[in-house]
């Protein structure tokens, strides 16, 4: 079970690292893109304004010490 | 143009983890056993070579579509939390990672450790410590190598921009004896960052069924677009602490971004 969970905690690290918002981010962000496209909007500006969004408020929040 | 980009993202990604690696190899091999710390590092290698030999023409059989989609949030994500690490670094809010201080604080810990065989591994603790390095060093570089490789499909062209870097780093090791110090680490990371961020949002939106205006050449836009707003960041934290001051470095050693 402690192998397990060590397993499990490492992975997540490899994956989401010190800022969980980030990656839920981008998966929100993909999945606005997907449903954009899938209506014949155009989507390609959707991700860099996520970016700016995402790595701005994982910034500040860094920068308060949170 | 994208292939010379992603030799260039392989090739920088690579150099860096392999500096932190050095460290760790190089602290196991001085202050313990050094035919022990080098069988880690080939037992390292291996199992990273069997990750790209295994992943990379399985994911060469996925259709386009998916696989972008997939790696390019994965590539996304893991950008950001390079160019995080980086900025905040740059900024003064995050230590740079000082190799002399990890080099001395690994062999002091590794001087005090006991010393015990184990199988045909005369010294265990330098072993796993190299092992350890090379492994959790090298596996974000594997999974970069395997995604950029297959969605480009140039797999072969990632691992030689991998095992270019790897022979540039344990060359410049070999020659000096002590930790790369002066290597700038955090713009290689500011770099690694920026260029995964740009084919992470470039893949990942593609994937997701949108469309480039002007196609390919939209990533020299992006790659632009994504260091000025990193640049920015940097900028406005600055201007919020005051001139970046030095932070005491982390305990942890072994960093995964």
């Amino acid at each position: 079970m402690r192998m397990l969970r060590a397993f499990l905690s490492f992975w997540y690290d490899f994956i989401v690292g010190d800022d969980a918002t980030i990656a839920v981010g981008v998966v929100v962000a993909l999945a606005a893109t997907a449903i954009l496209a899938s209506l014949h909007v155009p989507a390609w500006w959707l991700l860099p304004a996520a970016v700016v969004v995402l790595l701005g408020l994982s910034l500040l929040r860094a920068s308060r010490g949170g | 143009m994208s292939s010379l980009l992603l030799v260039i993202s392989v090739f920088l990604a690579c150099a860096v983890e392999a500096v932190e690696a050095l460290t760790i190899v190089l602290a196991a091999g001085t202050s313990r056993d050094w035919r022990s710390a080098l069988s880690g590092v080939g037992a390292g290698l291996v199992v990273l070579a069997a990750i790209v030999a295994v992943l990379g023409p399985a994911l060469t059989v996925i259709p386009i579509g998916p696989l972008r989609l997939v790696v390019g949030g994965l590539l996304l994500v893991f950008g950001l939390q390079w160019l995080r690490k980086a900025i905040l670094r740059a900024a003064g809010l995050k230590a740079l990672h000082d190799e002399d201080a990890i080099y001395l604080r690994q062999t002091a810990e590794a001087r005090s450790a006991e010393r015990v065989g184990r199988f045909a591994v005369s010294d265990w603790y330098a072993f796993t410590l190299s092992f350890k390095g090379v492994l959790l060093e090298g596996l974000e570089v594997a999974f970069i190598v395997v995604t950029f490789g297959a969605n480009q499909h140039h797999v072969g062209l990632a691992v030689l921009g991998a095992l270019a870097a790897i022979l540039v780093v344990v060359g410049a090791g070999v020659a000096v004896r002590q930790p790369l110090a002066r290597v700038p680490e955090n713009t290689m990371k500011f770099a690694v960052g920026s260029l995964l961020t740009t084919f992470g949002i470039f893949w990942g939106a593609e994937g997701a069924g949108a469309h480039w205006p002007g196609a390919d050449a939209a990533i020299l836009g992006l790659l632009a677009f994504t260091v000025l707003v990193a640049l920015l960041g940097v900028a406005i934290l600055r201007r919020g602490t005051g001139p970046a001051r030095p932070v005491p470095a982390p305990a942890d050693s072994i960093e995964v971004h």
